[in-house]
Formats: structure tokens, sequence, C-alpha cells
């Protein structure tokens, strides 16, 4: 440090980094562990991992900082808006002459941390369309095996053989088990769902675990389980502990029941429902063909008795009554048409009369045959000197020898 | 005989349930579906019965396989939550 002047006292004159180092030095001295209420802004996520952010409130600002370490430990997404408890120390980096807070722990005000990534993950995921009502596939008509993936010694598998025993379920369940808490166990989780879905003829499955609190819930709630969920081909239902509020694998599957017993209900109900609506149909079409054959009875009983059948002589008569009619026609009638018909026969008889060739022998002419054989002589070729005839008249007949031919 | 599946063999019973309750089936009709109805019925309720109660776990080998094996039921309430 350099004298500008002999004799008074002189101010003392730092270089640009000594006095920010100073400055360092007194906030991180004085304030090794503070916490502070604001609100997030200005945030940034370089690809170094670190988080830079403003807090402020209505009038004032306060740059922070959080390293990647203590970032990745956080359970949720800083998102600017984000009203926030933040525990940390003051420091000051020299570079830039900027005091800062170095950010240890972010806590949200008035939501727990837990419910905070939830809600940030359920966002993201619907926006996706991992939630869409419309993927959702109805439970399997008659579902035999079914795929559990549970822990094997927790209340929801004891719950679930409970009711399978009390309601005779005859139901082929296979267990997957899986860890339901813990690090690592959603991806277990996970797992189980995809190996699931690599066997053969698994008709339905259930993820499920019993109560607890969000914590212990949470492995249900996270990223890996919401998406295997959405990959399985294989029908989900989801059954995680006693709650109204839907976890987020509630959301991806298919089904949702409230608890791992309604789950066991809905698969043994299934067979239950099916037995009565089968044995339904089966009395409706009894009922039904008796129904039907019983009228086609009833009308060929009713066909059977009608008159017709009773009296069959009533058919012959309308047929009766015309021959009686006929038969009972007025003598005078009767002679009248037998008249007419004898005159019709008199005088046929008289045309053939007169048609008879015999007739005409008794008006002069007559005709020849030949004596040898017989035939009746037209043409004198048939004839020579010599030949015998014979000449039939009108009364009696003549032989004769030809004379002479005449052309 | 090829094997009808339990779905099917529902579905075509529903449908024989419609169709004689329509009420325009000639008396043959209704015979021959009355018929084939009660055997659709029979077949579905014997595939009902036809599962068998079995509960299994999967057991992971040292090479990975996935092996199913009878799960043991005791009497022993859980030690673990979950």
């Amino acid at each position: 440090m350099r004298s500008l002047d002999k004799g008074r006292s002189r101010p003392k004159v730092y270089t640009v980094s000594r006095l920010n180092r100073r400055i360092k030095d007194l906030l991180e001295k004085n304030f090794p562990l503070v916490w502070v209420e604001g609100e997030v802004s200005n945030l940034r996520r370089p690809s170094s991992g670190h988080l830079y952010f403003t807090l402020k409130d209505e009038s004032s600002q306060l740059p922070a900082v959080i390293f990647r370490s203590a970032a990745s430990a956080l359970r949720f997404q800083l998102e600017d808006g984000l009203k926030a408890v933040v525990r940390g120390r003051l420091s000051v980096y020299t570079v830039r002459g900027q005091y800062q807070l170095i950010a240890n722990l972010v806590q949200p005000v008035g939501v727990g941390e837990l419910q905070l990534a939830l809600e940030q993950l359920k966002k993201k995921l619907a926006a996706e369309g991992l939630f869409d009502p419309r993927l959702k596939r109805p439970l399997p008509l008659l579902p035999r095996k079914i795929g559990l993936v549970t822990s094997p010694t927790g209340a929801a598998i004891r719950d679930i053989l409970q009711v399978i025993d009390r309601r005779f379920g005859n139901v082929h369940l296979i267990i997957n088990p899986v860890r339901v808490q813990g690090e690592g166990s959603a991806e277990e989780i996970a797992r189980a769902i995809d190996e699931f879905n690599r066997m053969e003829d698994i008709d339905v499955l259930i993820v499920t675990r019993g109560g607890g609190s969000l914590e212990d819930l949470w492995a249900f709630n996270e990223e890996a389980v919401a998406r295997s969920i959405h990959r399985s081909r294989i029908p989900v239902i989801s059954a995680v502990g006693h709650q109204i509020d839907w976890t987020i694998s509630d959301l991806a599957a298919d089904l949702r029941a409230p608890t791992p017993s309604a789950a066991a209900e809905l698969v043994v109900e299934r067979k239950d429902e099916l037995e009565e609506r089968i044995i339904g149909y089966l009395k409706r079409i009894r009922t039904n063909w008796k129904y039907v054959s019983d009228s086609a009875r009833a009308r060929i009983d009713e066909i059977l008795k009608s008159y017709l059948f009773r009296d069959p002589a009533r058919l012959l008569q309308p047929y009766q009554q015309r021959l009686d009619e006929l038969v009972s026609l007025p003598p005078r009638i009767i002679r009248h048409r037998l008249q007419l018909q004898r005159e019709r026969f008199k005088s046929c008889r008289a045309r053939l009369g007169s048609l008879n060739p015999l007739a005409i022998l008794s008006r002069g002419y007559s005709f020849t045959t030949r004596a040898k054989d017989g035939k009746i002589v037209t043409n004198v070729r048939s004839l020579r000197p010599g030949s015998e005839v014979k000449t039939r008249l009108h009364r009696g007949s003549f032989t004769s020898v030809v004379k002479k031919i005449e052309a | 005989m090829t094997e009808i599946k339990f779905d099917q063999a529902l579905k075509r019973l529903e449908k024989i349930v419609e169709d004689m309750e329509g009420g325009e089936l000639p008396l043959e009709d209704s015979l021959k579906k009355y018929e084939e109805g009660i055997k659709l019925a029979r077949i579905c309720l014997e595939k009902l019965d036809q599962a068998e109660k079995k509960i299994e776990v999967l057991q992971r080998s040292t090479e990975g396989v996935l092996n199913p094996r009878p799960f043991p039921r005791d009497e022993n309430p859980p030690e673990e939550p979950g």
C-alpha cells in the first residue's frame, strides 16, 4: 500500500481483488448459515448441472446458486414463480463482484416437496398423453392368469389371498416379487411389469402395495413405473394403499382399485358375474323356445278343431246340391230335349243315305270289276279283249267277256 | 374339432338370445337356435369351471431366468410394511 501524503492519516487503497476478498470473508464469517424466503425467478440450468436463479420479494433481489450435487438431491423441479424457503450460506463471486447465496436446501412454501414433485410429474406425463382415457383397456372377459407385482411379504398379497380364498376364486396367480419402497424400488417395479409382458398368456397385471405415507408410496409415483405401465400390452390394475388420492400409477393404469382387496374382488367377481349371465341366457332361451313351440302347437290344435276337419262331408255339399238340381228337372223339358236329339239323328241319317254310293246305281249307273282280282275298272287299259269282267247293277250283276276296246 | 374361445361362445350365445327374443324366427330356426344356444351355454359354463386355483411366485435363477414356484402360504403376519 502506498502513502499519498506525508504526516496526515492516509486512506487505505485496496485493489479490487483485495476488497472483494475482504467483503467475501466478512459475509462468509457472518452468514455461514442463513434461511431466506422468496420467490424463484430468472432460473437458468446450464449443462454444468448447477442451477442459477434469483430469489426476490416485492422490492429486493438476491442472486443464488445451487451447485450440482445439491441440485440433484432436490426431489422436485425448481421453476420460476415457486415460493420457497432456501437454506445456504452467503458468499461473493469475486470475479464479478457479486454477492450470492450458495444454497444447499430448498423447501417449497405452502406445499410439501413431495407433493410439489408429484404435481409437477403429473402435469408432465399428462401433457405427454400417458393418462389419456382413450388408451385405457377393459378388464379381459375371463381373467385366468393374473400377474401380481408386489411385495411377497406385504399386506397387499395377504389381503388379496384372503379375498381369493373367501370367494372360491379359481384363478392362477403369479407373483413377481419386488420391494415396494426404498431406493431403487421404482426400477424394480418397472422391470417386473416388463418381465410379465415377456411371458405367455398373462391376462391382467395387478400392481399393488398396502397403505403408507406419501413417502412410503413414493415408488408408485415415479416416472419409471408410469412408463412401464404405459408400455404394457397386458392391461394393468393399479391398487396402491388405502387412500382417496390417486398415485401416478393409478393414473397411468387401465383400471384403478382403491385397495388391494378391491382389485382382487374385481377379478373374482368377473367369474361369478359371468356365470350368472350365462345361466340367465339359458333360462331365456328355454322360456322363449317353450313359448314358440306352445304357440305352434296351439295353432295346430285350432286348425284340427275347425269345422272342416270335424265334418269332411261338408266339402261335398255344394256338389251334391248341383246334382240334385240336375236330377230334378221337370219331365216336359226332358221330353223336349229328347225330341231335339231325335230330329238331329233323323237328319243325319238322311244325309248319310244320300251320300251312299250304292244309291247312284238306282239311277242307272253301274260299276265293273275284273273277274280275276275283283278290282273296279275305271280305265280300259286294265282290260284286253277276252278279259272276263263282272258288272254290278242296281239290282243284280252279270259276267261278260270283252270283245273290243275303244280308247 | 377346433375349440371355440370363451369370448366367441359368449358372443354367439348373446346373439342367439337376441334373435330368439326378436320374435321373427320361423319355427325350425327357433329350434335350431335353441339347440345351439344350449350347447354354447354348456361350453361357456365348462370353461368357467376349468381354471384351477394356483398361487405361484417367480424366482430368479443364477442365470437371471424367472421360474415359477409354489407360493408358500403360512400363518405368520408380514414383517415389512407394504
